[in-house]
């Protein structure tokens, strides 16, 4: 009786790990990722997250929408010993201090990510844009600015550069930017005649900080501090402010999707980069899951299929020619993309390393400026 | 003294304001500033504030002096009003020009009539009905300040389009400016019903807990041999107290050391710890009138503690733990600062949806779950009253 039972028993096992064996023996099953939330999150959503649960019908993803604070949640996350994310949507920025902390993964470009369609090895597709060894990018956006033509007083042309922001001769009336240095601290100097190539060179000297401070303040009573990127188009909205500055992506959805009179300009545009990382010391199990969706998340054809449902541009260099028309709207989404050749005639390339060095320093600055 | 207006004459005795000198100008003021606010929405706030001073003007002398009748009065100004405002910008414009017109007949009466002197005794002085009234228009004014953002978001709520925007088409009441569509955003978003189911779960359970340890924990302190009473009590309430973020900190770590971080249970007991401290303060506050001689009564009648406890004193404290139940309710269920740091994603409460609704993508789905929580909240403290009333009514009624 005890045998037959001890045998049945082990009978069992047997089948259920020979079904385990089946279905990817030993990949954890359960997968949590970590996102913006929006029409950024629905993108990723749609474009890989869906077809890969579709391949994959035992698997279950979880969103968190912690991107905005990755770096403290991660930080806390493994001082208490307890790493409950999987795979990490952060901007560039945050991975490279995600990476020097120790906190993200370092990353085999070769064994990790697919190869273009036409053998191009990972790490060339993506070229330049791999600016940490922890980060694998998804796509390019940009910071920008888009105004209300019809808040403009009567006669006003139709700005042309970025120092529309700074001419509040010309174009009265509240503009929304973001409450950090970065971009705003460019722009200035940008507009106070220092010519593009040599704008971080003067940003490092002290006179250079207080020249950028002082274009600043020729109109900080008019400017609206946001820190949510979804601020500025409600601000455009409602007409409290004029023009703004916010990501490309949220004024595609204000100007196209919501039929908001809006105008984009793309003058001195900011491209910035997110993508994933993976959190150190996974345990293997769920490591393996992470490997696998990542490699099918990243591949050429599923970051061009992201560029149907928002305006951002894939990372990968062989992505570009595959990305088609908007899901929904059926309009062309090549034109919309921050790297479309139109859109980029007067692109400012941001500084990496030389924010990661004055970073502290200007934040500091800046919010003792915006206090005065 | 037989006409039709014979009960509004004993006011007479105690003064009819002078037209001239008081009534005449102060609805002339009322209606400036109505006409102001007209004014100001085409920028002209200028000429609306004087078009206004003569409308409230006449209205204050005419209706005074020609129309005695004060039901007809009222009615013949808010329809003319309302058909100026009609013709002026349509439906929305109907709507304002019937409550500028409510508003200033009635204060043409109040004031005309000396009706402001109604809650003051016949002998006060200027200064005193002066003060009762400016007492009342402050209350007004705080009420007014606690219940407006409230009252916003109901009819945002109904915008048809994705923006927290009264459009041109909402203010003229124009149908095509408002659609259900956020509300069916709410009910057809995973993401909405998994946090509202999350919601409905944790803050029950959190309740319970709340309300049983709480309970056991204020009738325990409300002994006098217990000792360090003071200093149990203090712990107890800190969580209150401390600011939630620190609680929340700590939790986060310990939690994760014991297994319980990312937990439903975890979630729950957090919460409920949260929600101790209301249940031990009101239940405190009933027990303080309670008569300790009726459990020795009723021990003297042979009844062990625990029927004491069930038969006599509870139903007695009853209001005491409904209330604090009700707070921990509420507490749990707005709660967002702990839920982050305890939950995990599987965990997201409402409160955290919205959060991140809020700081993502501002989306008016947040104002169609706030309207549908205040009417929540509303209809769960009327029943909680009409429940108070009515057994407050029985035991009134049981000796007889």
């Amino acid at each position: 009786m005890k045998l037959k039972t001890l045998l049945m028993g082990s009978a069992l096992a047997g089948v259920g790990t020979l079904a385990m064996a089946e279905s990817h023996a030993d990949m954890a099953m359960d997968m949590t990722l970590v996102s913006w939330g929006g029409a950024y999150q629905a993108s990723q959503q749609n474009a890989y997250v869906e077809p890969y649960l579709e391949m994959n019908p035992d698997v279950s993803i979880t969103w968190d929408e912690s991107s905005a604070e990755a770096v403290a949640k991660l930080r806390a996350m493994n001082e208490a010993g307890n790493v409950t994310w999987d795979l990490v949507d952060v901007v560039a920025s945050d991975a490279i201090r995600l990476c020097d902390e120790g906190l993200a993964m370092e990353i085999d470009t070769e064994e990790l990510l697919a190869e273009a369609p036409d053998g191009t090895s990972a790490e060339d597709d993506f070229g330049d844009l791999l600016v940490s060894d922890c980060f694998i990018p998804q796509i390019v956006y940009s910071t920008t600015a888009a105004y209300r033509p019809d808040l403009f007083p009567e006669g006003a042309p139709a700005p042309e550069s970025i120092c529309a922001m700074f001419d509040t001769e010309t174009y009265p009336g509240k503009r929304a930017l973001e409450q950090r240095p970065i971009n705003n601290l460019e722009w200035a100097l940008l507009c106070d005649g220092v010519a593009k190539e040599d704008i971080y060179d003067v940003l490092e000297t002290e006179e250079g900080q207080d020249q950028a401070f002082a274009k600043l303040d020729t109109i900080k009573d008019d400017v609206i501090w946001w820190s949510a990127a979804a601020e500025p188009p409600q601000l455009l909205a409602d007409g409290e402010i004029v023009m703004g500055s916010s990501y490309n992506g949220r004024w595609f959805s204000a100007i196209e999707e919501q039929d908001q009179p809006f105008e984009m300009l793309w003058d001195a545009q900011v491209f910035d980069l997110d993508g994933w990382i993976i959190p150190a010391d996974l345990p293997e199990d769920r490591l393996a899951r992470v490997k696998d969706f990542l490699f099918f998340a990243t591949d050429t054809q599923r970051l061009a299929d992201q560029a149907a449902y928002i305006s951002y541009g894939p990372a990968r260099q062989s992505s570009a020619p595959l990305v088609g028309d908007h899901a929904e709207l059926g309009i062309a989404m090549g034109p919309h993309m921050p790297t479309a050749p139109e859109n980029s005639q007067n692109v400012f390339v941001y500084n990496y390393e030389w924010w990661a060095d004055y970073r502290d320093d200007l934040d500091a600055k800046f919010q003792a400026w915006l206090a005065q | 003294m037989t006409d039709a207006s014979a009960d509004n004459e004993l006011i007479v005795d105690t003064g009819r304001p002078p037209m001239w000198g008081f009534t005449v100008p102060m609805i002339a003021l009322l209606g400036g500033f109505f006409g102001f606010l007209t004014g100001n929405t085409s920028d002209y706030g200028l000429i609306g504030f004087l078009i206004g001073l003569v409308y409230g003007g006449a209205v204050g002398f005419i209706l005074n002096s020609l129309v005695p009748n004060r039901t007809a009065g009222r009615w013949a100004l808010i329809v003319i009003t309302a058909v100026v405002g009609f013709l002026l910008a349509r439906w929305g414009g109907l709507v304002a020009g019937a409550i500028v017109g409510a508003v200033v007949s009635w204060a043409a009466y109040w004031i005309g009539r000396g009706h402001y002197r109604d809650g003051v005794p016949i002998y006060a002085t200027g200064g005193q009905t002066l003060w009762h009234n400016t007492y009342l228009f402050i209350c007004g004014v705080i009420f007014f300040f606690l219940i407006a953002p409230i009252l916003t978001i109901i009819p945002l709520s109904f915008n048809a389009e994705n923006f927290f925007t009264f459009t041109p088409e909402m203010l003229s009441l124009d149908p095509e400016g408002y659609s259900l569509k956020h509300y069916r955003d709410f009910f057809n978003t995973d993401d909405w019903q998994s946090a509202m189911w999350n919601s409905l779960k944790i803050a029950p359970m959190a309740t319970v807990l709340a309300v049983g340890f709480g309970t056991l924990a204020a009738i325990g302190l409300s002994q006098p041999h217990v000792p360090f009473r003071q200093t149990i009590m203090a712990i107890l309430i800190s969580p209150m107290i401390v600011p939630l973020i620190i609680s929340a900190a700590g939790m986060y770590f310990f939690y994760s050391r014991v297994g319980l971080q990312g937990t439903y249970l975890g979630v729950v007991l957090a919460h409920a710890a949260l929600g101790i401290p209301f249940v031990i303060i009101t239940v405190t506050a009933t027990l303080v009138g309670f008569d300790r001689s009726l459990t020795r009564a009723s021990a003297n009648l042979g009844a062990d503690p625990v029927t004491t406890f069930l038969r006599i004193q509870m139903p007695l404290i009853l209001p005491g733990v409904i209330s604090g139940g009700l707070f921990a309710f509420i507490t749990s269920f707005d709660e967002v600062v702990v839920v982050l740091f305890v939950g995990s994603a599987q965990q997201k409460t409402l409160p955290w949806q919205m959060f991140i609704g809020l700081r993502e993508q501002i989306s008016p789905t947040i104002l169609a779950v706030a309207t549908i929580l205040v009417a929540i909240s509303i209809a769960l403290l009327t029943t909680v009253e009409l429940l108070r009333r009515r057994s407050e009514r029985l035991r009134g009624l049981a000796p007889s």
